[in-house]
């Protein structure tokens, strides 16, 4: 278990992270969540001890961070953000130099990991040749050598392919099972992915800190349709579709050659029987009906937009 | 035993790292081409079987050479960012620090090791005293190590690494120079001479290790090195 409290760490006048505190329990995959220079990369460079808070304090299984530096650096796997390496170094000299520094002389862990990062193929090229998505498997395989109790990936699929992106995240799910993993992104589906909790930072602050699907229920906002039909024009769309109940509003969006509209339509009500039975009497042809899922996309622009607001005054 | 440990495996990195680059091998063939040069240019004329144009030159030719060799052990990985790699693997500063001091150490070593061939001369033509020889190659040592510390603390204050050379060898010449100015002060201030390094290596060089130039030469490392530390622990 970790516990974090009070931590703050000012770069000369700017307050990165301004006194958060958070518990992040074992066996879970917590998400650090915030839009971009919200403080994420600064907390997790403190949980991975290499920068020192200004105040504050980090406890991991009763170790003071502060008194036991190496023995809290040897519990902990890191990934920084966009996987700095060494790139002159060959990959399986670099995976070697990580090991024997954490102790492990033994090449069946590297070809292990190797494995699981799927980077076996290119052990023996010079990691500056290698494409992001490599370098980032390899920053992976470098966290996970010692087989760590705790893993911080700070952004993991960032500059990753779609593919490479749905195979690392399977692969945190897999690692989640068993330890305990901190990952920050700003990309809200990663977190809905993998997360089994959110921490929601914004300007320095935690703006929201529970489980995924607490915050997902929490704030159900309301949610969007895009409707595209062809036949008929939009202001007698827009009269016919305001008379279904749970349409709040419709506002028309560009469209080429068709009549589109968005309706925004209360979480719970669902309206698009009523649509389709609309545009069959109408004789209206229907080109596109699409539900779009807000979900913590709403939690999380309420929640850093409204920090936001409540600065500025 | 467990931090030399972690030191060892840093710096067998480190000098590995040297000989997969080009620049391990620019920096000894330029040191080689010009030791060998001042070496040879007097050899001939002297008619002396003796080292002494060797290890004459030397300070100077280090002073450019170390700061050559260790610009890079800090300043690149800040540059680069792996710096955050470094410091977060379960290594304190000082197992850091004293992994890159002796890689840089081990690598003057091998850069002059070469200048034996130039004693094998010395030897085919004719019986030279084995004192300055030996205190030659000590003070070379003691000399690059010094350096090599102070080139290391050059290179812990930034991310550039001409920056970083050019701070090391401003300071470096700067203490090679500082018993030649001399002459200009004032009597009472010829002390300063003993915080020069020419000094002290040629008083080696002669073949004669007094305990007073080796504690110079440990006393710079030791310095420059623990404000090394400093410096890493503190700017990150």
């Amino acid at each position: 278990m970790i516990t974090v409290d009070g931590l703050s760490k000012s770069y000369g006048d700017f307050k990165a992270v301004d006194d958060i505190s958070f518990i992040i329990r074992d066996g879970e995959i917590t998400g650090l969540l915030g839009p971009n220079g919200a403080g994420k990369t600064t907390t997790l460079r403190m949980l991975s001890c290499y920068l020192t808070p200004d105040s504050g304090s980090i406890t991991v299984d009763e170790k003071k961070s502060a008194e036991n530096t190496l023995d809290i650096k040897k519990m902990i796997g890191y990934l920084p953000e966009s996987a700095p390496l060494y790139g002159e170094m060959m990959v399986y000299d670099y995976l070697k130099y990580v090991a024997e520094i954490r102790g492990i002389n033994d090449d069946g862990r590297i070809s292990e990991v190797a494995g699981i990062c799927r980077i076996t193929d290119v052990m023996h090229k010079n990691i500056n040749e290698l494409s992001k998505g490599y370098k980032q498997r390899v920053g992976l395989a470098h966290a996970m050598i010692h087989d760590p109790q705790i893993l911080i990936l700070d952004e993991p699929t960032s500059g990753l392919d779609p593919i490479e992106i749905v195979e690392i995240r399977n692969l945190i799910k897999e690692l989640g099972k068993s330890k305990t993993v901190i990952l920050s992104t700003h990309i809200l589906s990663e977190v809905e992915a993998t997360c089994d909790r959110v921490i929601i930072i914004n300007r320095g602050s935690i703006v929201a800190d529970d489980s995924t699907e607490n915050l997902q229920s929490a704030v159900k906002g309301d949610k969007d349709i895009i409707f595209r039909v062809s036949g008929t024009d939009f202001i007698t769309l827009k009269s016919a579709v305001s008379g279904i109940g749970g349409v709040k509003n419709v506002a028309s969006i560009d469209g080429e050659e068709f009549t589109s509209a968005v309706l925004t339509v209360g979480h719970q009500s669902e309206v698009r029987p009523e649509l389709f039975r609309l545009a069959v009497q109408n004789n209206w042809v229907i080109y596109e009906m699409k539900q779009e899922h807000l979900s913590l996309e709403n939690v999380f622009r309420e929640l850093t937009t409204g920090g936001e607001d409540e600065k500025v005054k | 035993m467990k931090r030399l440990n972690e030191s060892l495996i840093i710096m067998r990195k480190e000098l590995k790292g040297y000989f997969n680059s080009p620049i391990a091998y620019i920096v000894i063939t330029v040191f080689l081409a010009f030791t060998g040069f001042f070496f040879f240019k007097d050899f001939f004329y002297y008619n002396q079987a003796e080292m002494r144009g060797l290890f004459q030159t030397l300070p100077l030719m280090l002073s450019f050479v170390v700061p050559a060799v260790t610009m890079k052990l800090f300043a690149e990985e800040r540059q680069s960012g792996s710096f955050e790699i470094l410091m977060t693997l379960p290594v304190s500063a000082w197992d850091a620090v004293l992994g890159k001091f002796f890689a840089g150490v081990a690598f003057s070593a091998i850069m002059l090791s070469p200048t034996l061939i130039y004693l094998v001369t010395v030897f085919l033509v004719g019986s030279p005293d084995p004192g300055p020889v030996i205190g030659g190659y000590i003070g070379a040592l003691l000399l690059a190590a010094a350096y090599t510390s102070i080139g290391l603390l050059a290179s812990s204050f930034t991310r550039n690494q001409i920056i970083s050379f050019i701070t090391a060898w401003a300071a470096c010449f700067l203490l090679w120079i500082l018993d030649k100015v001399i002459i200009f002060l004032p009597a009472p201030f010829g002390f300063i001479s003993y915080f020069g390094t020419d000094f002290h290596f040629q008083n080696i060089a002669r073949g004669i290790i007094d305990t007073r130039d080796v504690i110079y030469f440990i006393s710079v490392c030791a310095l420059s090195l623990m404000f090394t530390v400093k410096n890493v622990e503190e700017r990150r």
